[in-house]
């Protein structure tokens, strides 16, 4: 009796607040998402169109020219590929790179080893910005300007991704390394197909949030790359607005184009990106 | 190999003195496997990170010659900074995108709050829905917020005139430009920020929140009392790292206002990492940049040393 009583109106405004709720929340969906839907309605329509006045709505022709156009004003292809071809190799590099120092940070024992982990956290706290200009110069000696390595190398190495796979690796219990030790496994042998396959969230967590770094990269591409043809679409787009500032159509359909690939891949991989958030929020 | 031999009670296979230099031999091996392990992201650290770390701060006191002549200056370039009327306005910029910045955080916790709601549908369409700004290339946001803003085909505008309301180039006016910008940043930001608090609240124990309300506390109490201190670390942590980040802020100001520095509103939204992009790389006075991007790092350890400190007094470890 005395449960219905509570539970009665309590259930009722549960019912209640879930339509505010959803009013709520579809509202702030909508502020979230309309920017995209602008870029698409204005992506289809004409120049002439996207800047009449008053503004309409919907296209009155949808025009699949303006798409087209993109590759014409910019070397649209060759920046979309190096884009994907840097975000995957940084993203690689780092898999392999980040996950081979912080087993051995996580599980080995060696004199220093303190010492050097000390000196890999003492990196996350230097802003990328106080580094750009000896880096400039250390590629600039190199011959690598104006390169596809130039805007790979930096990103191979990362004290963060380290850090965050050492956190999954000190979890794992020491008899399963212990047990393949004894049946004459090599360490490389262990780290490869015993110890890897155990931390594949956190691997894909790391991946993902590479990728996306690398994907957004802005401000090392614009000051070692000046060739368009070498460029990440990220540094593309801002010279596309500079020539064009007034053909918002083209503008529109670049962005769009630049931005798809990373979209498709968020859908395809929602949880590892929610969990690569979480885990970086909780662990990092 | 000998360390890797099986010792069983019943067959002792070595003696315990051949054991011991085993498994000092055993011992060595690791310690080299590693070294080797360890070295490709070391060296590589040391290479593009650590040292040029060391040499910005070197060179932070040096004037950059032609040829690489770079000869010692003392504080020359700090003072060279600290007396230019642009860095002090760069310097009050970054702090106005913090503060506007910071704002994701509350925006953020609410609807978490709302979308762990028990029983509510559709959760996952609105986490996509939110998070899609976060994925999305901030050049391309900046493009159509860019637009979205424009003063004479904006839409913004045209939405406003519906109600008799005027608006303004927003991102080329000197007075809104800074504002403009930073509500983009919020935006952009909200869905990281979303995942983590809604990680956040589900970390809460469910019985708190059941025996408040048996004791007839209502919604908002439940947050206020319950949730808010619950998820006091949560808070930190994003309030340290959205500090750290919105400091940096680069690309959209880049993108929005910077693109051409006839834009009325240069000075107005420029922020101490466009102004380091403008000292270095175009203006090309580049002693003064690597004591610039020095000064930025001080700032950015300040923030958060004087933010651990405060921490004591409002973060709630369960």
């Amino acid at each position: 009796m005395r449960s219905r009583l509570v539970s009665g109106p309590s259930a009722r405004g549960t019912r209640l607040g879930s339509v505010g709720t959803h009013a709520v929340l579809a509202l702030g969906a909508v502020v979230m998402i309309f920017p995209f839907v602008w870029q698409v309605l204005t992506a289809f329509k004409s120049q002439a169109e996207a800047i009449a006045v008053p503004v309409t709505i919907l296209p009155a022709e949808w025009r699949w020219d303006t798409f087209r156009e993109v590759f014409t004003v910019l070397p649209f292809f060759d920046q979309l590929r190096n884009t994907a071809l840097v975000a995957v190799a940084r993203t690689l590099g780092q898999l392999l790179l980040c996950s081979l120092a912080a087993y051995a940070f996580a599980r080995l024992r060696f004199p220093g080893r303190n010492v050097v982990f000390a000196l890999f956290l003492s990196v996350l706290m230097v802003p990328s910005q106080l580094l750009i200009l000896p880096q400039y110069e250390i590629m600039a000696d190199l011959g690598l300007l104006n390169t596809i390595p130039v805007l790979i190398l930096p990103g191979l190495f990362s004290a963060f991704g380290t850090f965050l796979l050492r956190q999954f690796f000190m979890t794992i219990p020491n008899e399963i390394e212990e047990a393949a030790l004894l049946d004459g496994a090599s360490r490389l042998r262990i780290y490869w197909s015993i110890m890897l396959p155990l931390v594949r969230p956190a691997l894909a967590a790391l991946a993902v949030i590479t990728l996306m770094n690398a994907w957004n990269d802005l401000l090392w591409p614009l000051v070692v790359n000046t060739d368009p043809t070498v460029m990440p679409i990220s540094a593309g787009l801002t010279t596309l607005q500079g020539q064009f500032a007034t053909n918002y159509p083209v503008l529109m359909a670049g962005s769009l184009l630049a931005s798809l690939p990373m979209l498709v891949v968020y859908l395809v991989l929602q949880r590892q990106f929610v969990q690569g958030i979480a885990l970086s929020g909780t662990k990092g | 190999m000998s360390a890797a031999t099986p010792v069983t009670a019943t067959a002792p296979a070595v003696t315990p003195a051949r054991r011991r230099g085993g498994a000092a031999t055993a011992r060595r091996r690791t310690a080299v496997v590693g070294y080797l392990f360890v070295a490709p992201v070391a060296l590589g650290l040391l290479w593009l990170y650590i040292y040029p770390a060391l040499a910005t701060f070197v060179l932070s006191f040096t004037e950059w010659g032609p040829f690489g002549g770079n000869t010692f200056n003392g504080f020359a370039n700090y003072v060279a900074v600290f007396s230019s009327q642009t860095f002090w306005r760069s310097l009050l910029n970054t702090f106005g995108y913090m503060l506007i910045g910071l704002l994701v955080i509350p925006v953020a916790i609410v609807v978490a709050a709302l979308l762990n709601k028990p029983g509510l549908r559709g959760v996952g369409v609105y986490r996509a829905l939110y998070f899609i700004p976060f994925i999305t290339l901030p050049v391309a946001s900046g493009m159509v917020w860019k637009w979205l803003y424009n003063g004479e085909y904006g839409l913004i505008n045209q939405f406003l005139g519906v109600f008799g309301i005027s608006g303004t180039y927003w991102v080329a006016n000197p007075a809104t430009a800074l504002v403009a910008i930073g509500i983009v940043q919020v935006w952009s930001q909200i869905g990281y920020y979303l995942v983590i608090f809604i990680a956040g609240i589900k970390g809460i124990p469910a019985e708190y929140s059941e025996a408040a309300e048996l004791d007839g506390a209502g919604s908002f109490r439940r947050f206020s009392h319950i949730t808010l201190p619950l998820l006091s670390p949560s808070i930190f942590f994003c309030t340290v790292i959205n500090v750290i980040a919105t400091l940096q802020i680069f690309d959209l100001i880049y993108v929005m206002s910077q693109s051409s520095s006839a834009n009325p509103a240069f000075q107005a939204s420029q922020s101490i990492v466009t102004l380091f992009y403008e000292m270095a790389f175009v203006d090309n006075t580049k002693g003064p940049a690597t004591a610039l991007a020095f000064i930025l790092m001080i700032l950015i350890a300040a923030l958060t040393a004087v933010q651990f400190r405060l921490q004591r007094r409002w973060v709630q470890y369960a």
